[in-house]
């Protein structure tokens, strides 16, 4: 078995079912600090009591993100050394500051999210949760800088050295804010927040529809959670999305050109709306809006869009998966604005969302949705950016390992396979008893009454000794 | 070049950080079958490290980042030559984090007690293994004229790597044990102090054994302390640190001798890491293959701006990591939130 297509495969295993998590952690974190501030706000015991049973999940959620997360780190040497060679020099800063500046963050305040809720007052609890929340995303915004030099190098020279080709940096800052980075982050985050949003809006329709003595915490969480997704779902197609999509038309054209199915270049290009790429007879076919694609690259109807042909074949992405998961990306994008939408109208309509059971169980499937679409979006990213693993200057299938065994990558795989399925049905199934069960009351919860508790620094480090 | 001593200072203290740190964690990972003798005393163990494990384990995320940028052809070589030994440390790595997670989920028996064991087996798994890892660095590995290593599993497995994982083990177990001296209370706490000063003595011997065995055999890491002597006050200090540990703990002074075993477990991987200096990784095929902290390094470009993003960074991770283990001292109490 040949070990670079199977390192191939392992990684795209792996990369994507942690990024199952990350999203998660990220949202679920932005709304959590809502939810505390709600609190802090009204003193409203639901408020508590959301916030002790949406710490459990983010828990839960935190573990398996941090356990796939690791492997991450770890397999750019155990599969991909010659890449690692390559890109040490900056690539590795870049994971290097993520565990000095973000990742010590929230492992270190984790611990008192998931266990200060009776140690510490509510306004320091919620500090502890915005620092949480906080690395999660100054996490996810080194890894995009990382994975932003990979699509769109810059602040470098390759120099030959005696172990082969190396990137050396040159310039910082130039590094750190490649042409993508802005774009891919901003993209990125409000996704997370959508999806974070996603999962609080399925467990608070299920209130409604299945738990019912929980249906007043269910009305309370979609409160909270919808306003998040309708704004950042409305945005993200027209104004984060569309503004990665002209990155990539500027950095990456050949990308832009495979992920629309352009094969000539073309004057007031279409826009598919669904379609299939017909690679033998290099033609596209699908339901097309006519000069879309150009206004939305270029801002100009006619502007031409740069088709595959003008590139070398041997620098085209692999075509249909790239056309497709871009294809379900968007369309889900815009599934998720009439979702939003829908949801509003039967909220502000007499609030009849709270009755209407088809909308709610909309909402709780909504999740799954938004993780298909956060996922077939990285697919994007990494299938469109073939055959190069460093766009223009590495190609993938020159970074593997020269000393791996087709069989030891094959054994490798097979675990991944095995441990991650498992991980997968456990999450699912602790998270689900965790919801049927619903939050604990708050007598349950507390060892102690909330105005007991240390609630500024001064308290938690003077008076608080032995209170 | 003196930004590549640094950078090698620096990753011997973010490994030091790691053994130490989460070397606790292991230890009480090891320990909690034999110690813990009911569900009550094994959310004890749990719970000792529940607020702070995770934080620890960002030590080795770190050890593997900074490795990555300030010796990349040191990361790639490694990793990729013992790449079924680091499919079994993620393995294992992963378990434990889902162990600690998981457990205490659901009341059921046969639940809990079944992640009980994968959380003593991936404990154990993790100390052997890094110990295992690092008895093959100090033994040197093939490394080739392109710098990669051509070796199985099979090739590791030593007696002297082995020696080393298993004198790991119990030192990991010992240095947990210390710690949950500060954690546990009633009968565990008797019978954790009854097994502090055992442990000791294994450790102790093993210990001993393994220096011996290194002297005399292991000829990179050994001569520069016959050429220069006066180093050996390196491996003294871990040697009295270790001693200072067993009066303090005779004496019931936990926090202290928590400090010296803590002592003892940077002075023993300082005295390696002196030893090899300059190489990072010895070949045994060949010396001019080593690659050492100056060929296998980034460019001082590099070295630079990481030097400047540690110095601003690691204040605050030092600052934040006390306080949270300020608001957690004390021993540990079952409450509704606990694993």
């Amino acid at each position: 078995m040949d070990s670079l297509l199977l390192s191939r495969v392992q990684f795209a295993l792996t990369a994507s079912f942690h990024f199952i998590y990350p999203p998660l952690s990220m949202g679920l974190g932005l709304l959590l600090i809502i939810i505390g501030v709600n609190y802090l706000r009204t003193r409203d015991p639901k408020w508590r009591q959301l916030s002790f049973f949406w710490v459990k999940v983010y828990g839960l959620v935190f573990a398996v993100g941090v356990a796939t997360g690791i492997v991450q780190e770890f397999e750019f040497g155990t599969n991909w050394p010659e890449y690692s060679r390559f890109v040490g020099n900056i690539f590795g800063s870049l994971l290097a500051a993520e565990g000095v500046f973000a990742f010590f963050l929230e492992g270190g305040f984790l611990g008192l999210m998931l266990f200060g809720g009776n140690r510490l007052g509510p306004r320091m609890w919620l500090l502890a949760i915005f620092m949480v929340a906080f690395g999660a995303h100054f996490s996810a915004l080194w890894i995009l800088m990382a994975n932003s030099w990979m699509q769109t190098p810059a602040g470098y020279v390759v120099t030959q050295t005696p172990m082969g080709a190396q990137a050396f940096m040159t310039d910082f800052g130039a590094t750190v804010f490649t042409p993508s980075f802005l774009p891919r982050l901003w993209h990125t985050w409000v996704a997370s927040w959508m999806t974070g949003a996603a999962l609080m809006l399925s467990v608070g329709a299920w209130f409604l529809l299945r738990v019912k003595q929980h249906a007043e915490l269910g009305k309370a969480t979609i409160r909270v959670a919808l306003p998040v997704f309708v704004i950042f779902s409305i945005l993200q197609v027209p104004l984060f999305g569309a503004r990665q999509a002209e990155n990539v038309t500027h950095n990456q054209p050949v990308k832009l050109a495979a992920m629309e199915g352009v094969w000539e270049d073309t004057a007031c290009a279409p826009m598919t709306v669904v379609g299939w790429i017909d690679e033998a007879n290099q033609t596209t076919y699908g339901i097309k809006i006519p000069c879309l694609l150009s206004f939305l690259a270029y801002g100009d109807i006619n502007a031409t869009v740069q088709g595959l042909h003008s590139f070398p074949a041997d620098t085209w992405p692999p075509l249909q998966i790239t056309f497709q998961a871009y294809h379900l990306m968007i369309n889900l994008g815009m599934v998720f604005i009439g979702i939003g939408l829908l949801a509003a109208f039967f909220f502000f309509w007499g609030r009849r969302l709270w009755r209407s059971t088809f909308i709610l169980w909309i909402l709780v499937l909504t999740i799954f949705l938004t993780e298909v679409a956060t996922i077939v979006g990285w697919w994007t990213a990494e299938f469109g950016r073939q055959p190069w693993i460093v766009w223009e200057l590495l190609r993938t299938v020159d970074a593997g390992s020269p000393v791996l065994l087709g069989y030891q990558v094959l054994i490798s795989n097979g675990m991944f396979i095995l441990l991650y399925g498992i991980l997968f049905v456990l999450f699912i199934f602790l998270l689900n008893e965790k919801i049927q069960h619903g939050p604990d009351s708050l007598e349950s919860m507390e060892e102690r009454p909330v105005n007991a508790l240390p609630d500024t620094f001064r308290e938690i480090f003077r008076r608080q000794a032995r209170a | 070049m003196w930004l590549n001593v640094v950078w090698f200072a620096l990753f011997v203290i973010i490994i030091a950080g790691y053994l130490i740190m989460d070397g606790f964690d292991l230890g009480v990972g090891i320990l909690h079958p034999f110690l813990a003798r009911n569900d009550e005393e094994r959310r004890v163990f749990l719970n000792s490290i529940g607020p702070v494990w995770d934080g620890n384990e960002v030590w080795l995320v770190l050890g593997g980042g900074a490795l990555f940028a300030a010796f990349p052809l040191v990361y790639a070589s490694l990793f990729s030559g013992l790449y079924i030994a680091m499919m079994l440390v993620l393995l294992v790595l992963i378990l434990r984090t889902v162990a600690i997670e998981f457990r205490s989920k659901r009341p059921s028996p046969a639940w809990r007690s079944f992640w009980d064991g994968v959380f003593f087996a991936a404990s154990l798994g993790i100390a052997l293994l890094l110990g295992v890892a690092f008895g093959n660095i100090l033994d040197g590995l093939p490394i080739a004229a392109d710098g990669y290593i051509r070796a199985n599993l099979y090739d590791l497995l030593t007696p002297y790597a082995l020696l080393v994982g298993v004198t790991t083990i119990f030192m990991l177990a010992t240095h947990g044990a210390i710690y949950l001296s500060m954690k546990a209370s009633g009968a565990l706490l008797d019978r954790v102090k009854h097994w502090v000063p055992r442990l000791m003595i294994a450790f102790f011997a093993l210990n001993t054994v393994l220096v011996g065995v290194t002297a005399l055999v292991h000829e990179t890491v050994s001569d520069r302390y016959w050429s220069q002597p006066w180093l050996v006050i390196l491996p003294g200090a871990a040697l009295l640190s270790v001693i200072v540990a067993w009066l303090m703990v005779r004496r019931q002074r936990y926090f202290v001798a928590f400090f010296f075993s803590a002592a003892m477990i940077a002075g023993l991987l300082i005295s390696a890491a002196v030893g090899l200096y300059p190489n990072l990784l010895v070949s045994t095929l060949n010396s001019s293959y080593n690659l050492t902290i100056f060929n296998a390094a980034s460019q001082p470009n590099t070295l630079t701006v990481m030097l400047i993003m540690a110095l601003i960074g690691m204040p605050f991770v030092l600052l934040y990591t006390a306080g949270v283990y300020y608001i957690f001292r004390g021993r540990v109490q079952i409450g509704p939130n606990s694993y």
